[in-house]
């Protein structure tokens, strides 16, 4: 699929990679590189995985390789973890419940 | 063309910084290991009556404290007879950001604009960057959000994916980053590259920002019980929402309350390990920066931090995850507001404490936050049960950070745990001493600690006894 100028996108690069990293950062984390991603309008007709130039909201140029056209958000309420609904339960009948009221 | 490597960036970084934050630190540096923290804060920071007239300007502040009236009787059913204090919260949810943190934005992105900057830059995964970008958009300024979001595999904490939207919500750009320290180097990269400002969470002016909730909520208390609380607990990371509030506090002159730190307990993780970032279900508030942070403040983005916490904590404590988690659920399900889950830690420690205290007592929790998809505790549970880690319900103490989240099996058993003050205290001289190599310090640096850590003469050069530092 090829991708218009001016789309706005999501790039990915590679910062440093492990042989450029910090030295104080623990081992598992100097085994892999660091990564960036950040999104813009891109600069030139392209296709996903293709290095590619981006503008981004403020201004500047970057460049990466092209992940995603319409970057979206998929972020949620997760899966529903039931034993939350104990915990009003419990709370409400320690508090407003039967016998045990004291009110 | 500039060297960018890792050593090379930061060797600038002195330079960097200098042109990014406008504040020349050497000015305030003393001969030994001290400087003037209070000379600092007075010319480069703003007075209260400025903070709140630009605060105001972006409707920040003035936020309602709220009674926990329920709260109150369910703390009271597991304390002793007579105790149980009144629980309250200062609700900082509502500020234009979602959280107190837009005071700090609010100062700083004044201040950029005011020095000429066209533009801000935020090294934060949290609500402090949802807070620059709300105030840049406000005030006509560009913004960049650095954040430590994915592991590498290039899984985030919902928390942060959802900070992330809130960021671009208001028009900034959002730099995503994996694991690791040199996010500070992209940072750096950044400042270089745009000539913005470092909206820095530790500048004068972003502390100062805080001074105003300390002092609204003793003016709040006073107008509506006549009285200042006894308590005031303030979830503790950076250290700036404590030291503002505290500084504010004091302005107000509510010198008898206490103020307590409270921190969730993330014992034995590392922050900087790529395997253990998505182990943790709080991404700030919890003792993996609270107790660095305590201990060497200087250890911030800036030469000096203006956050300094054991300059005014009175206790210190820590929390469970499970704990808040809980204590999240049932502000929900018992107060009906729903906030949080991170600015519910001193929420979870105020409930333990209250049952300490007596019943004509008041203790304020002095903060809220936002909440909403990504950001709640329905989502980071979730994300932890996704991640292996097991959730029950039983005693939060037998918890194990990374591994198990245990909910109270009842409210009686939320505990908060006191850490001990003077090893922390011993720990802040260490680092401010042998720690960078200091084998002899003055009397100026003694006078110095006394201020750093809140003690006498005698605590201090005793430490420095221990620690084998000779002082004139």
């Amino acid at each position: 699929m090829i991708i218009q100028k001016g789309e706005w996108v999501r790039i990915h690069r590679v910062i440093l990679n492990p042989e450029q990293r910090a030295p104080q950062v623990p081992d598992d984390t100097k085994n892999v590189p660091l990564e960036m991603w950040v999104k813009g309008f891109l600069q030139e007709e392209a296709s996903i995985g293709d290095a590619v130039t981006i503008k981004t909201i403020t201004g500047r140029l970057e460049k990466g390789t092209l992940l995603e056209v319409n970057p979206t958000y998929t972020h949620s309420f997760g899966k529903y973890v039931p034993e939350l609904l104990q915990i009003g339960l419990d709370l409400k009948e320690i508090l407003f419940g039967g016998d045990s009221d004291e009110r | 063309m500039k060297d960018n490597s890792y050593a090379s960036v930061m060797g600038r970084k002195n330079e960097i910084m200098k042109n990014a934050i406008g504040i020349d630190y050497t000015d305030f540096e003393k001969d030994g290991i001290s400087f003037d923290y209070e000379r600092m804060m007075r010319e480069t920071g703003y007075t209260l009556e400025e903070m709140q007239r630009i605060q105001g300007q972006t409707s920040v502040g003035n936020t309602p404290i709220f009674e926990m009236k329920n709260l109150t009787a369910l703390a009271r059913k597991y304390a002793d007879p007579g105790k149980g204090a009144r629980i309250f919260i200062k609700d900082e949810g509502g500020n234009p950001s979602g959280s107190f943190k837009a005071r700090r934005a609010a100062n700083a992105v004044y201040h950029a604009k005011k020095l000429g900057y066209k533009g801000v830059i935020a090294a934060t995964s949290g609500n402090y960057g949802a807070a620059v970008a709300s105030q840049a958009a406000m005030q006509g300024l560009k913004c960049i959000i650095v954040q430590e979001t994915f592991d590498s595999k290039g899984v985030g904490q919902p928390e942060i994916i959802e900070k992330a939207r809130k960021c671009e919500a208001y028009g900034a750009e959002v730099i995503q980053l994996t694991v690791g320290p040199e996010l500070f180097y992209e940072f750096l990269l950044l400042l270089e590259e745009t000539g913005y400002f470092n909206a820095s969470l530790y500048t004068p002016f972003g502390i100062a920002g805080v001074e105003t909730l300390g002092y609204e909520l003793s003016m709040q208390m006073r107008e509506k019980f006549g009285k200042d609380p006894e308590v005031v607990v303030c979830t503790n990371a950076g250290g700036g929402n404590l030291t503002g509030t505290a500084r504010g506090l004091i302005k107000a002159g509510a010198l008898e309350t206490q103020v307590v730190g409270a921190s969730v307990d993330l014992a034995g993780l590392h922050m900087a390990s790529d395997s253990q970032f998505n182990k943790k279900s709080f991404t700030t508030g919890h003792t993996g920066f609270g107790l660095p942070f305590s201990t060497f403040p200087d250890r911030s983005d800036v030469p000096r931090s203006a956050a300094r916490p054991m300059r005014y904590m009175d206790r210190y404590v820590t929390v469970t995850q499970g704990e808040v988690f809980y204590m999240t659920e049932a502000l929900a399900q018992l107060e009906g507001i729903e906030r949080g889950p991170a600015g519910n830690t001193a929420l979870a420690a105020a409930f333990s404490i209250a049952r300490e205290m007596d019943q004509d007592q008041m203790i304020v929790v002095q903060e809220t936050e936002y909440t909403g998809a990504g950001k709640h505790h329905q989502p980071q549970l979730s994300f932890a049960r996704e991640n292996g880690i097991e959730i029950m319900f039983g005693d939060p103490k037998t918890q194990k950070p990374g591994e198990t989240i245990v909910f109270p099996k009842h409210p009686g058993l939320i505990q908060a745990i006191d850490l001990d003050m003077n090893k922390i205290r011993t720990s802040v001289i260490k680092n401010a001493t042998v720690n960078q190599g200091v084998k002899r310090v003055n009397s100026e640096d003694i006078d110095y600690l006394i201020l750093e850590t809140r003690m006498n003469r005698e605590f201090v050069i005793g430490v420095l006894n221990d620690l084998g530092v000779e002082h004139t």
